[in-house]
């Protein structure tokens, strides 16, 4: 479904990423771990297509189609899901009424026909419940004035509105108390499928307690330096990042 | 942000709509201004002789002033000697008895404009009174109206059917010594609407005028004259549109407003005069006088205005707060694009006690667009227990237009409450990349992004207005994103 091959990238005239290689196939969930600056965040704002991160070198192959040629608003139409690290606040535009006109540009795409508001209210009540989403936050603002927990659970409770095929979850964990944490590694576990592919992007193990990945990357100085199965998580857990130091990475280019 | 900032020029590089001239025969007075033009004007509308000796007394006042300079706008000199003060579609003889009987070009022209007047009678409930360049040329509904005593017409009618009220009234609340420009307007006002509420009465339909300058070299002057007697309840809408002309014209008008004890007046505005090009040539100078008198007890009166044309805007919709618990309200979108300049805020003055004042302004500035809010909040010494409540927010689209606010608070006495809150924002290319990452388009974006900063304001539109008002947004900022 996705392939990374090489992949080299600039923010502000400094190289983060430094041939990054990765393959994720359909109904896999991948944990990439680092330590900050280890170009996580930067990962994943490549793939949704964000300004200002230059790819340099390599390419990134989405259900066989050149990713990084497309615009960001058609990356996500053709499936793929940025959850934001930090989601953004567009005071008075509501919940729902943002969401709807996501999911109808996305059907628009697709050459399926618009929702209509009721056709639409079922579907995001559904929703509601998969990821425990109050309905009173729906009518807010987005992300106007939502606890970091409350938008976490919005990112999530878009995800699953959407559909996308591939999810890519930005520190999606971070910031989050225990309970909030559970309802949202219980909302990613209901949207795993067998269609679908994931990759966590965490700094911890802890969500891995609750969302068990089928692979596991750690990633160093912009490139991925170990890859392994769950248990990984564990020994990088107790052992840290030290075995990994950035130098050797240097070497390595 | 460069994708995105493409898409916020493209999403402002949209041609503005309005901008063709109807052919209709006209009557234009030669140009410039003297006692002479002054008598002429009042002449061909078979004026009584108070009304032209206050035009001559406004004229000659006029004279003695000067233009004035404090706003937040830069233009060259306007050369009043230039301009023509009259002009008008010649009248048909015998005057139209009918919709049906009115010049066809004139009848196409509103078409244009998605005023079918005929439509508008039969289907959608508004009263419209239309009004080209000088002259009103049309108002709908006027029988039905009639028939609960409301008074709904052109203001040069007004003067021949109720003259007792219109000389009771008019200067009462802008007095032709008020400024430059509302004496200018004094002396020279062609037409505009007249509307009386009588006591008791709740208006059953919206009223709405339809500005629209279409001669060259013109100047437009209108004057509206509002009254809502005891209990009296009525909802006002005005719309104008203006050709594309490489010239600057001026449109300087005055709008009057007065509430007596527990009534209301909501007062609508969507401003679309011709704005200038992208390079910022020619455009509708809009300095216009507005304000509303709650004389009563508990009288209200509230205005919202959508503010998307005009090469320079400068106006402050007012309400003089005189009646105890009388309420104010200001609610305003302005929006500057290319080289758009704006002064426009309000001034709430309390005078009696308990009163109340709202005042919400929204400022959108895009491309070289200058957009200043300027308000003035006084409270009096009379006014105790007086509140007001501002919020001022801005969003700026892009990095070479400006917002300024420039808030005023006079408080003389110790138990009023006055409350200030501002904000500037920029579209921010976060929230528009997160709006892309959710599949939007940038332009589809910003009108949501916009839209819903934009909210409050449009909240307090009639229905069919909050539309228009949503859709002529999108279509000026078309183009902009940043």
């Amino acid at each position: 479904m996705l392939s990374i091959r090489n992949l080299h990238a600039k923010v502000g005239g400094k190289e983060i990423l430094r041939g990054l290689n990765l393959e994720v196939k359909k109904g896999e969930v991948h944990a990439i771990m680092g330590p900050n600056g280890s170009g996580k965040s930067t990962l994943a704002h490549v793939l949704a297509g964000r300004d200002n991160y230059e790819v340099t070198a390599g390419e990134v192959s989405y259900e066989g189609k050149d990713l990084l040629a497309m615009r960001p608003e058609d990356r996500a139409c053709e499936g793929v899901f940025l959850a934001f690290q930090y989601p953004v606040e567009i005071p008075g535009v509501a919940n729902l009424y943002f969401l709807k006109a996501a999911l109808n540009a996305v059907r628009k795409y697709r050459g399926e026909s618009e929702l209509d508001a009721i056709d639409f209210l079922k579907i995001a009540k559904d929703k509601m419940k998969l990821v425990d989403m109050d309905p009173k936050l729906m009518e807010r603002a987005v992300n106007a004035g939502f606890s970091g927990g409350e938008k976490k659970r919005s990112e999530i409770f878009q995800m699953a509105v959407l559909q996308p095929r591939l999810c890519v979850m930005d520190e999606t964990d971070s910031g989050l108390d225990i309970d909030a944490l559970r309802v949202v590694a219980e909302g990613v576990n209901a949207l795993r499928s067998p269609e679908r592919a994931m990759i966590l992007i965490t700094h911890y193990q802890r969500l891995l307690n609750y969302v068990k990945p089928d692979f596991v990357h750690v990633l160093q100085g912009g490139r991925i330096v170990e890859s392994g199965g769950p248990e990984l998580a564990l020994k990088l857990e107790a052992e840290g990042y030290a075995q990994w130091p950035e130098g050797n990475v240097e070497v390595a280019r | 942000m460069k994708s995105g900032n493409k898409a916020v020029e493209e999403l402002t590089q949209q041609e503005y709509k309005h901008g063709w001239v109807a052919d209709l025969d006209m009557e234009i007075a030669p140009r410039g201004l003297s006692e002479d033009i002054v008598r002429l004007i009042s002449k061909k509308k078979t004026e009584p002789e108070w009304l032209l000796e206050w035009r001559l007394k406004a004229y000659r006042h006029w004279l003695t002033m000067r233009e004035p300079h404090w706003a937040n706008i830069h233009y060259g000199p306007i050369d009043y000697q230039a301009i023509h003060y009259y002009a008008a579609p010649k009248p048909k003889d015998p005057a139209p008895k009918s919709l049906d009987e009115i010049d066809p070009e004139l009848r196409s022209m509103f078409e244009k404009l998605g005023i079918s007047l005929a439509e508008q009678e039969r289907l959608s409930g508004v009263a419209v009174d239309a009004v080209v360049d000088s002259v009103s040329v049309a108002t709908t509904f006027k029988t039905r109206l009639a028939e609960l005593g409301i008074v709904f017409s052109s203001f040069s009618e007004a003067v021949h059917s109720h003259p007792e009220l219109v000389r009771q009234y008019l200067g009462t609340v802008v007095p032709y010594t008020d400024n430059f420009f509302a004496a200018l307007n004094s002396a020279v006002f062609s037409d505009g609407s007249f509307c009386f509420i009588p006591k008791g009465v709740r208006c059953p339909m919206e009223l709405s005028t339809y500005f629209r300058i279409n001669a060259r070299e013109t100047g437009q002057f209108e004057r509206t004259l509002i009254v809502a007697e005891d209990g009296a309840y009525v909802s006002y809408l005005e719309g104008c549109t203006a050709p594309m002309r490489d010239e600057n014209q001026l449109h300087a008008a005055v709008v009057e407003l007065i509430a007596l004890d527990d009534a209301e007046i909501k007062y609508a505005t969507v401003q679309n005069w011709y704005p200038g090009d992208k390079e910022g040539k020619g455009g509708i100078y809009n300095f216009v006088t507005k304000r509303g008198l709650a004389k009563g007890t508990n009288s209200k009166i509230s205005w919202t205005q959508v503010e998307t044309g005009s090469a320079i805007t400068w106006k402050y919709p007012s309400c003089i707060l005189l009646g105890d618990n009388s309420q104010g309200e200001f609610y305003s979108v302005a929006v500057c694009n290319n080289y758009q300049q704006a002064d426009t805020g309000t001034k709430m003055t309390h005078i009696g006690k308990n009163t109340r004042s709202t005042i919400i302004s929204k400022g959108i500035s895009a491309g070289h667009g200058q957009n200043s809010y300027r308000g003035l909040v006084k409270m009096e010494k009379t006014a105790a227990n007086a509140r007001n409540y501002s919020q001022c927010d801005s969003l700026l689209m892009g990095d070479q237009c400006g917002a300024h606010t420039f808030p005023y608070l006079e408080v003389k006495n110790t138990s009023s409450t006055v409350e200030h809150e501002a904000t500037t924002s920029k579209i921010g290319e976060d929230q528009l990349f997160y709006c892309q990452a959710r599949g939007l388009k940038p332009e589809d974006a910003v009108n949501l992004i916009v839209n819903g900063f934009c909210k409050d304001v449009f909240l307090k539109l009639p229905m069919e207005f909050a539309v228009e008002a949503q859709k002529l947004l999108g279509v000026t900022l078309e183009g902009t994103v940043g």
